[in-house]
């Protein structure tokens, strides 16, 4: 099993342990991943700019790993639904992939459109299994409560993403259990982190995290578990800058998913990036058994 | 032969006219270079440091690091990055050859052969430049830079390496190398064939008047050492020869080596030969005397100014950035290392090779994303030279598009650091000028994120400024009391939206009201209206009636969280939220060209009421 891993622009500027946790975790899973370093962004942010600008990102990236027969594994949801929805629209339509390879020409790149996109955690539950993961945890957590935060842009547009149900999904649930966590039941675990507003309307932004963290914290969660280096910064940066703004009194430190499960299969918390969290996660390491 | 003195004497006079001017040009030009770090300002509060306190906390700090326990960094970083160039043979192989090339034989000429008379000769109290080794070395070092040069023509013309673009401060460059090079190839080639070079020796150095002895060793230097004699040709005796080698041996060999040593300037020679006796006569020499020192002169004088001014510039980059910090350092030392930077660059292209964003400039077409021309246009925009307002918008676009993925910085052989580069310049092209319709994207991520680094009462300007420039163009969303007619009035709108791949299926809404009624954000207001404009029911209405004011006017457009709720429970197949991205689109685009905004404006339908 090997993925081209798409690292994106956020990962290595912000959330660097999310890459080294995901890598390690990989790694003991027997998954191989290829880096292509001619990868560029994925085209999310350009989308409020233009439309077909962010799908020339993607089908270069697509092109890019295509040319080595691989499909694409991305960590982060925005990536994720970029790619995946352009990957989509070339295959659908022909007259947008005529014109967009047009511009790849320029560089001798073709997308013919033979790949899929898939993410970290489709990954994990559809080729390894949740029981597969489980028999692999060698430390279980014992009574630690996760409140799972799915992330917009993996779950919806549900046609195009096919992550999992949009209403009543299980697919991180079920990983987040994998690890003897408990995933509780919290009413605002599929809504947003507020991510994408943040640097246009941050008020705005912070309220969306805001309202998340409070929910998460009173269903009586010990940490929100995330797996996008955007809900990540929101929860985590975003979050500690919260506390001094807006005296926030309800504290939910994030963690990552294979943060978590990594600890849970034993792997050293320095492979794992423990102590790179702003906000700090260490104390999850007292729910191991 | 008064005449040969007096030519050289003249020879002598314009060498040391030509040497003093240009090294008076190229101190004066440092001295310029070096006041501009200080002078020029960079950033939106740089500009309120004097000049004067930036050069006492520039020589502050120097003196701190150097009396620190850092020196052993500086010393390190010299050592393994200026002079080894380890980030660039990190990053490119080819590249490190041809640059270890160029600026190692390069230097090693500078001292060996250019200075020879303050460096050569103190090392060494034999030396003399006819000798070997001394005579090989001088080619070998020049046949170094000849190579470097090569490849770097064949990088830039042949290879055509992606994203390296070759601005003329690149071609001059290799221009005025490639001329000191070849003058002093050429200076050496017609030197071993001339006659006149030949007799002047002989005359100067030989020890014998006999006619045949020096029959003899003319015949020995045009037969062995590629000399063109007008009068001695080959066959020669064999006796004869042997002759010429005594006397060569008695005469000349205690300062002569042998041409072949001095391996480029015999090749050349060797290939002149048919013409030499011709260019001899034409005292080819002294052109290409003249040519090579004129050359070496021009691009002293002109070093400041030019690309080479990198070779001081690039390792104060080095230095700096190994010892300097954002948190810890004083502002005004940022300032003018930022300014320096703009120097440091040498224009290699490896920021752009790996930029995240480059590819947009296919579709864009604008230069300034690619962050090795951005660097270009920020020298000129920092120097304040005037620049009209296109290139300045351009600028404005080039330098907000950009993910900040850190990747330029990592890459940069002469350590720039470029993500402070970018997050400065960033702030002040939003901050002044016109608004930057792009600050309304998720590339504005990082400045939320790292708004604590950013002064926070002009913090909300630019979004502000962007907003209201692109609702200014919807005059409707601002008269309210305006009656609205019912008919499609923006069919040209309408038409736009219709044909677009997200936006088309708006025409399926039935305005069940689902979507506000899902959206968080309109959720998260008492009275949403009051705050977004139109809900996102009322834009997919407005989409339906065509009117273009209400549905690119609204601020529930930049406030969308794309979260697709919207769309995920629209029972009717509208896709709300790709919707919403279309008229983003539309109207980023009328906000930077905004001719077309006015022209595309509701304005008529409203007259027409």
């Amino acid at each position: 099993m090997k993925f081209a891993l798409f690292i994106g622009c956020t990962i290595p500027r912000r959330v660097q342990h999310y890459e080294v946790s995901a890598r390690a975790v990989l790694e003991t899973l027997g998954v191989e991943l290829a880096d292509i370093h001619e990868f560029n962004c994925c085209g999310y942010p350009m989308k409020n700019l233009d439309f077909e600008t962010s799908v020339l990102f993607s089908a270069r990236n697509l092109a890019l790993a295509e040319r080595q027969g691989l499909n694409v594994m991305t960590l982060c949801k925005c990536c994720f639904g970029s790619l995946r929805k352009a990957n989509h629209i070339l295959k659908e339509e022909g007259a947008l992939r005529d014109e967009i390879n047009r511009y790849l020409a320029q560089e001798n790149l073709e997308y013919k459109g033979t790949l899929d996109v898939t993410h970290l955690l489709s990954v994990l539950h559809r080729e390894i299994g949740p029981a597969e993961l489980k028999e692999k945890t060698t430390r279980a957590f014992k009574d630690l409560k996760i409140a799972t935060h799915y992330g917009c842009h993996a779950l919806r547009p549900s046609d195009i993403m096919g992550f999992d149900d949009p209403t009543a999904p299980v697919l991180f649930d079920q990983l987040v259990e994998a690890t003897g966590a408990k995933s509780i039941d919290w009413s605002l675990k599929l809504e947003c982190c507020g991510a994408p507003l943040m640097g246009i309307n941050d008020e705005l932004s912070m309220d969306l995290a805001e309202k998340k963290l409070r929910n998460g914290k009173d269903s009586g969660a010990d940490f929100i578990c995330v797996a996008c280096p955007w809900c990540q910064t929101q929860f985590d940066s975003v979050q500690e800058m919260m506390a001094s703004q807006r005296a926030m009194n309800h504290h939910l430190p994030s963690i990552l998913y294979p943060q978590l499960l990594g600890l849970a299969m034993g792997i050293d918390r320095e492979k794992l990036g423990m102590d790179m969290n702003r906000i700090d996660v260490t104390g999850i390491e007292a729910f191991l058994s | 032969m008064s005449r040969d003195y007096l030519i050289k004497g003249l020879k002598l006079m314009l060498f040391d006219i030509a040497l003093y001017a240009s090294l008076i040009i190229f101190f004066l030009g440092m001295i310029y270079k070096i006041s501009n770090w200080f002078r020029h300002s960079i950033g939106v509060s740089g500009g309120d440091i004097p000049a004067s306190t930036r050069l006492a906390a520039a020589i502050k700090g120097l003196l701190r690091t150097l009396f620190s326990l850092k020196l052993f960094i500086l010393i390190k970083v010299f050592v393994v990055d200026a002079v080894f160039q380890i980030r660039v043979l990190k990053e490119d192989f080819l590249r490190w050859i041809m640059h270890m090339l160029i600026y190692a034989g390069f230097i090693l000429l500078l001292f060996l052969h250019a200075l020879d008379g303050i460096v050569t000769e103190a090392l060494f109290r034999d030396y003399e430049s006819t000798l070997n080794p001394f005579m090989f070395l001088r080619d070998f070092f020049g046949f170094l830079v000849i190579v470097g040069i090569g490849i770097a023509i064949i990088r830039r013309i042949v290879m055509k390496v992606p994203r390296l673009k070759t601005d003329p401060m690149d071609r001059y460059a290799i221009i005025i190398l490639a001329m000191i090079m070849l003058s002093g190839v050429l200076l050496e080639a017609t030197k071993i064939t001339s006659y006149h070079a030949y007799t002047r020796m002989v005359e100067d150095y030989a020890d014998t008047d006999d006619e045949s002895e020096l029959r003899a060793l003319e015949s020995l230097w045009v037969k062995e050492f590629a000399l063109v004699s007008p009068s001695v040709r080959a066959p020669f005796d064999k006796q004869i020869l042997e002759q010429g080698k005594e006397v060569h041996e008695y005469n000349c060999e205690a300062c002569h080596s042998r041409p072949q040593s001095a391996f480029t300037g015999y090749a050349v020679a060797k290939i002149i030969k048919p013409v030499a006796l011709g260019l001899d006569h034409a005292h080819a020499s002294t052109i290409f005397w003249y040519l090579h020192v004129l050359a070496c002169f021009f691009g002293l004088a002109y070093l400041p100014f030019s690309k080479m001014f990198h070779v001081f510039a690039s390792p104060v980059s080095l230095l700096a950035n190994a010892v300097m910090d954002k948190e810890k350092s004083d502002p005004a030392n940022i300032v003018t290392r930022q300014v320096m930077e703009l120097d440091a660059c040498t224009h290699c292209g490896t920021c752009s090779r790996r930029c995240s964003v480059a590819v947009a400039f296919r579709k864009i077409g604008n230069m300034n994303i690619l962050p090795s021309e951005k660097m270009v246009s920020l020298k000129k925009y920092v120097a304040r030279r005037a620049l009209d307002d296109r290139t300045l918008r351009e600028i404005q676009e080039g330098v907000y598009l950009c993910t900040n993925c850190d990747r330029c910085t990592v890459v940069c052989p002469v350590g720039i650091n470029l993500r402070d580069l970018w997050f400065t310049v960033k702030e002040e092209m939003i901050q002044k000028g016109r608004p930057v319709p792009l600050v309304l994207s998720q590339l504005s991520f990082y400045r939320g994120v790292d708004r604590h680094d950013l002064d926070p009462e002009s913090y909300p300007n630019p979004l502000r400024r962007s907003k209201a420039a692109i609702a200014d163009a919807c005059e409707l969303v601002k008269r309210p009391e305006e009656l609205i007619p019912l008919t499609p009035v923006n069919r040209a709108f309408k038409d736009k939206a219709a044909l677009s791949l997200q936006a088309r299926t708006f025409v399926y809404c039935y305005s069940c009201e689902n979507c506000t009624t899902v959206c968080p954000v309109v959720g998260n207001y008492a009275d949403p209206e009051e705050t977004l404009g139109l809900l996102p029911h009322q834009i997919m209405r407005a989409l339906g009636l065509g009117l273009r004011d209400l549905a690119l006017g609204s601020n529930m457009l930049w406030d969308c969280v794309t979260c697709y709720q919207c769309q995920e429970h629209c029972p009717q197949g509208v896709k709300v939220t790709d919707i919403l991205y279309e008229l983003k689109n539309l109207a980023m685009q009328e906000a930077t060209a905004p001719s077309e905004a006015a022209s595309s404006s509701d304005r008529g339908a409203l007259e027409a009421v």
